[in-house]
């Protein structure tokens, strides 16, 4: 073997690029991108309280914008993205204990996360209306 | 780490597209991702054209069909022609499959040929696997005992043999541990998919004594946990084995010897 050494570094073969994007694999990437979303979810939480404890004005110009069709928009995306991680968390708790790993099962509470996620977030929202 | 798109090196250009064969009635149109180790280019996308009543009706029959009658020089990995060698594991049609058994009426349109995904390319569709297999040398996938040799076999129960079902007919084909984005990612750290199906399957051996000392070995960030149940590994097995549940079993060992 002579000649064995790689003259050129060996390229890498496509990867994401040319992978068939299966539900199960995106339901992973959305459980990703849900989780970091929360984190900015989460700071909306916070700038909303520390306008409360800054005083009137403060509050009422948070108020404002949260109520505003932007603000209304934010509060529906960060509803739907905690109920959709959270399902996800459930469905994590289930193939922890080693259920839920069959062709059908994985598959199905793929789906049961998406629906389940939609359904509740209008639910939420609903019952948000009614209540105010 | 993640890193989404290609280095420089690999990203593939528009390739040859080769004659269509005269006088044929049945034409598939396959897109074959050409290496070639000894230019300086980047890989390529060659176009082919297979005469499908001249050649049998798998993927592989197609790509011999070319390399025979179109172009000697397209290199990949072949042997038993039936499922069983794991030689033929490569990217068609978006998803890892063995090219063997993979028939080509199958898919819908044109055939896209790329190698396992996320690999080093020695050449055309041959990945170096090299990494691959030292991670599944690193599980020590062999009987450990301490106890005294028996005069005959190590004896096991009916009950104790199954459940090495759904473990032992790992071909080691690489199809599951080259479809796993974490693999993809941290395939230098974490052991993947097909490695840890082989973990297992001697975890829970009735035989092998070296338990304990398997799960402190898998007991890392990385080697182990790196696992997040994707499900693309038990979606792409050629043979319909589940290393996502036998990940996840290994995972259940690791809490409950605590107790």
């Amino acid at each position: 073997m002579a000649d064995s050494q790689v003259r050129t570094q060996r390229p890498l073969s496509p990867h994401i690029q040319i992978f068939r994007p299966y539900l199960t694999m995106m339901m992973s990437i959305t459980h990703r991108i849900t989780g970091g979303a929360l984190y900015v979810g989460t700071l909306l939480l916070v700038v909303w309280l520390l306008a409360a404890a800054t005083g009137r004005s403060g509050y009422e110009h948070v108020q404002w914008f949260m109520g505003s069709i932007i603000g209304r928009l934010i509060l529906l995306g960060y509803t739907w993205a905690l109920i959709h991680h959270l399902i996800g968390g459930v469905r994590h708790l289930v193939w922890d204990v080693g259920l839920g790993f069959g062709p059908e099962a994985r598959e199905n509470m793929a789906r049961l996360n998406i629906i389940g996620s939609v359904v509740l977030t209008i639910l939420i929202w609903i019952v948000a209306y009614a209540v105010r | 780490m993640v890193q989404l798109a290609l280095p420089k090196n690999s990203r593939p250009v528009d390739g040859k597209a080769w004659p269509k064969p005269a006088g044929a009635n049945r034409l598939t149109e396959f897109r074959i991702y050409r290496y070639d180790p000894d230019g300086e280019s980047n890989p390529r996308i060659d176009t082919y054209w297979v005469d499908r009543d001249d050649c049998g009706p798998m993927v592989l029959d197609a790509i011999l069909w070319i390399k025979n009658k179109v172009d000697p020089t397209l290199t990949f990995r072949r042997s038993c022609r039936e499922g069983i060698c794991g030689s033929c594991a490569m990217n068609i049609d978006g998803t890892n499959t063995l090219a063997c058994t993979k028939a080509t009426d199958d898919i819908k349109g044109v055939v896209r040929i790329y190698p396992l995904p996320h690999m080093p390319v020695v050449k055309d569709l041959v990945p170096d696997l090299s990494g691959f297999y030292a991670q599944h040398a690193s599980i020590q996938p062999w009987l450990q005992t301490t106890s005294p040799e028996p005069e005959k076999e190590w004896r096991q129960s009916p009950d104790d043999r199954h459940k090495l079902d759904g473990l032992y007919e790992c071909i080691l084909c690489a199809c599951c541990s080259t479809s796993c984005p974490s693999y993809w990612w941290n395939g230098d750290r974490y052991l993947g998919p097909a490695a840890l199906l082989q973990a297992y399957r001697w975890l829970i051996d009735s035989r092998d004594e070296a338990t304990g000392e398997r799960l402190d070995n898998l007991e890392d960030p990385f080697r182990l946990y790196r696992c997040h149940t994707i499900m693309n590994c038990a979606k792409v097995c050629p043979k319909g084995l589940n290393p996502a549940k036998a990940i996840a079993e290994i995972k259940k060992m690791m809490v409950t010897r605590q107790f």
